[in-house]
Parts: C-alpha cells; sequence; structure tokens
C-alpha cells in the first residue's frame, strides 16, 4: 500500500468532494428534519451529536427516534438498528472487491462511512474507473461530517422549519431514485432493478418486521445474476 | 433513560451499526473473490436501492396496502426521468424536492 504524498493531496480532496456534495445537499434538509423530530422526542443537541458520531446511519436513526419518543426498550432499539442496517454487509462486500489488498488498518477507518448514499457514489465512480481508496474515503468522511452538522443544527433551531418545506419530504426519495440510475450499466440491472423493487414491496404487504430490503436484494440479485450468466455478452453492454 | 443508559444504548446501535459494515471489508478484500460471486455482489447495488425506495412510492398505511395516487409515486416519475436524462445526483434531489413542494402546495 503506498503512502500519499502531500502533492497528492489537493486533488484528492477535490475529486472527493466533487463526488460528495450531492450527497451533502441531500443530507442537510434531512439530518435537519431528523435533529427536528430528536428535539420533539426530548433529545438535547449533546445527545443527537453523540447519537450521529456513534451511529452514523440515517434511518436507523430515525427509527430509533421514533422508538425512543415511543418508550421502547433499549434492547427493542438496538435490533432493529441491526436489522435495519444488515443491508451494509452486502454493500461493503460489494466495495470489498475495489478496496483488494488494502490495509486492514484503511478498511477499519473506511468501513464507518459505508451508507447507503456514499456506497452508490463510490460503485459508480469505481466502475468508471480514475477512482480510489482515497477518494473514495473523502466521499465517507465529508458525507458523515455534513451529517454530523445537520443533525445537531436541526435540534438546535428545531421547531423553526415548518414541517413540510421545501419538499424536504422527498429529499430521500429523489437521492435513492438518482443513485439508482447511477448504477445502471446493462440491460440487466434494470431488470434487476425491477425485480427488487417488486420482491420489497411484496415483503413490506406481506412480512412482518424490516426485512424487506435484504430479502428482495439478494432474490433480485440472484436472478439479475442467473440471467446475466445466460446472456454474458450483455455484462459490459450499456443500457 | 438516565444518561448512562443512553450511552449503552449509542454503543450498542453503534456497535450493530459498524460491524456489518466493518467485518465483510475486512474479511473479504484480503482474499481473491471467485469471479461468480464478483458477478452477483455487482447485481447488488442496484437491487438494494430499488429495494429501499421502492416502498415508499408504492405501498402506505398501517397495515400495509399498496396506493397509486400519493403524490410521493407522481413526483417520483419525473423525477427517475430527470435522473435517467441527465445522471446528475445534486440536479435529482434539487428537481424532485422542487416538484414535490409545489405538487403539495397544489394539492392544499
Amino acid at each position: 500500500m503506498t503512502p500519499i504524498r502531500s502533492q497528492e493531496c489537493k486533488p484528492i480532496l477535490y475529486d472527493g468532494f466533487a463526488a460528495a456534495w450531492p450527497i451533502c445537499l441531500g443530507y442537510f434538509p434531512i439530518g435537519m428534519a431528523l435533529g427536528v423530530l430528536a428535539r420533539q422526542a426530548g433529545l438535547t443537541p449533546l445527545d443527537m451529536a453523540l447519537m450521529s458520531l456513534l451511529v452514523f446511519a440515517g434511518s436507523a436513526q430515525f427509527i430509533a427516534v421514533a422508538m425512543l419518543a415511543a418508550g421502547s426498550s433499549p434492547g427493542a432499539i438496538i435490533a432493529t438498528t441491526f436489522v435495519v442496517n444488515f443491508r451494509h454487509v452486502l454493500m461493503s462486500s460489494a466495495l470489498a472487491v475495489h478496496l483488494h489488498g488494502v490495509s486492514k488498518r484503511f478498511l477499519v477507518l473506511f468501513a464507518y462511512g459505508v451508507t447507503d448514499e456514499s456506497f452508490a457514489v463510490n460503485m459508480a465512480r469505481f466502475r468508471d474507473g480514475g477512482w480510489d481508496r482515497w477518494r473514495a474515503l473523502v466521499v465517507h468522511h465529508s458525507a458523515n461530517g455534513v451529517w454530523f452538522i445537520a443533525t445537531v443544527t436541526g435540534c438546535l433551531v428545531g421547531s423553526l422549519i415548518p414541517a413540510g418545506a421545501f419538499g424536504i419530504d422527498f429529499a430521500l426519495p429523489a437521492m435513492f431514485l438518482a443513485l439508482l440510475v447511477l448504477q445502471f450499466q446493462s440491460r440487466i440491472h434494470v431488470i434487476t432493478a425491477i425485480l427488487a423493487a417488486a420482491v420489497s414491496v411484496l415483503c413490506v404487504l406481506y412480512l412482518p418486521g424490516d426485512s424487506h430490503a435484504v430479502i428482495a436484494a439478494v432474490v433480485a440479485a440472484s436472478i439479475g445474476y442467473m440471467l446475466q450468466r445466460r446472456k454474458p455478452s450483455d455484462r459490459e453492454g450499456a443500457a | 433513560m438516565t444518561y448512562p443508559d443512553y450511552l449503552l444504548l449509542l454503543i450498542g446501535m453503534g456497535l450493530v451499526t459498524y460491524l456489518p459494515r466493518m467485518l465483510p471489508l475486512v474479511a473479504l478484500a484480503q482474499r481473491r473473490l471467485p469471479q461468480g460471486l464478483i458477478d452477483w455482489l455487482g447485481q447488488i447495488p442496484v437491487a438494494i436501492l430499488a429495494a429501499l425506495v421502492a416502498p415508499g412510492l408504492f405501498v402506505t398505511g398501517e397495515p400495509a396496502v399498496i396506493t397509486l395516487t400519493r403524490l410521493d409515486l407522481w413526483v417520483a416519475i419525473p423525477t427517475l426521468l430527470f435522473a435517467l436524462k441527465t445522471r446528475s445526483l445534486g440536479g435529482t434531489v434539487f428537481v424532485g424536492m422542487g416538484l414535490f413542494w409545489i405538487g403539495g402546495i397544489f394539492l392544499q
């Protein structure tokens, strides 16, 4: 593993920030919204800051705040967090393909920032080439920093922002739709996405709990993989 | 909940968040993966992102039912088209939030 020299830092930071700013743009309203909810649930800005530092996981934090407000037990909150964040096993496994042979020390630091958003951005960049682990790490930490600031700010300013203003509630779905489109590299990817959406909706309708994302992803990825094997010419083809 | 309890809760949540992110990276990055697994993992990004976003657009309520009339779904269509056309993450977030905001005002 080669260390980075100081003259290489500037382009790495620049490329990392350039890739991360759209995530930050989405994180700011979402993080603020979480902070506002946390304030209503009785959390102080310090509580919020500690949570965003120790548990960098947007959707799990939303659920935890709602469960705290409802008086759920710590065990139930931790178990729910585990189920909701289990999908990151799949994401980290997919990222490992692009981080072959990287030192454990780096990976231990890198793993902290694996989120849906940073994962999607970094995977697209790794595939397009010209991307490396340092740029990916800048994406992680800038997204993390903005998330931290946004959640604490939301907790501080509390009710100054009216609920639903500026389309805040759609920031996350819009970001996910764009992240999804960035992953489309072949027709099979589009088929996999449609399958995953359908299976996920069915799971939400008919299965209890929060396992829909993991189940749907595994089922759809497996079918997509089998389709790809039958039609290897599409592997590198454009959509 | 007392403060030590809250801190313990955060540490527990932090561990079950961090370990699923860290262990696969450390375990898999050190070895050469079979091509089949790499190909399967190549389908994971699209699959998981679609699986995460779809229920919020199509499903609502408790118990869950499919609803095709919600603003979320109808804003998602032009937002998705914009994303396909531009492949711009920041632009799509802007457009999606703007459309949802305007749509919400009209529906009031």
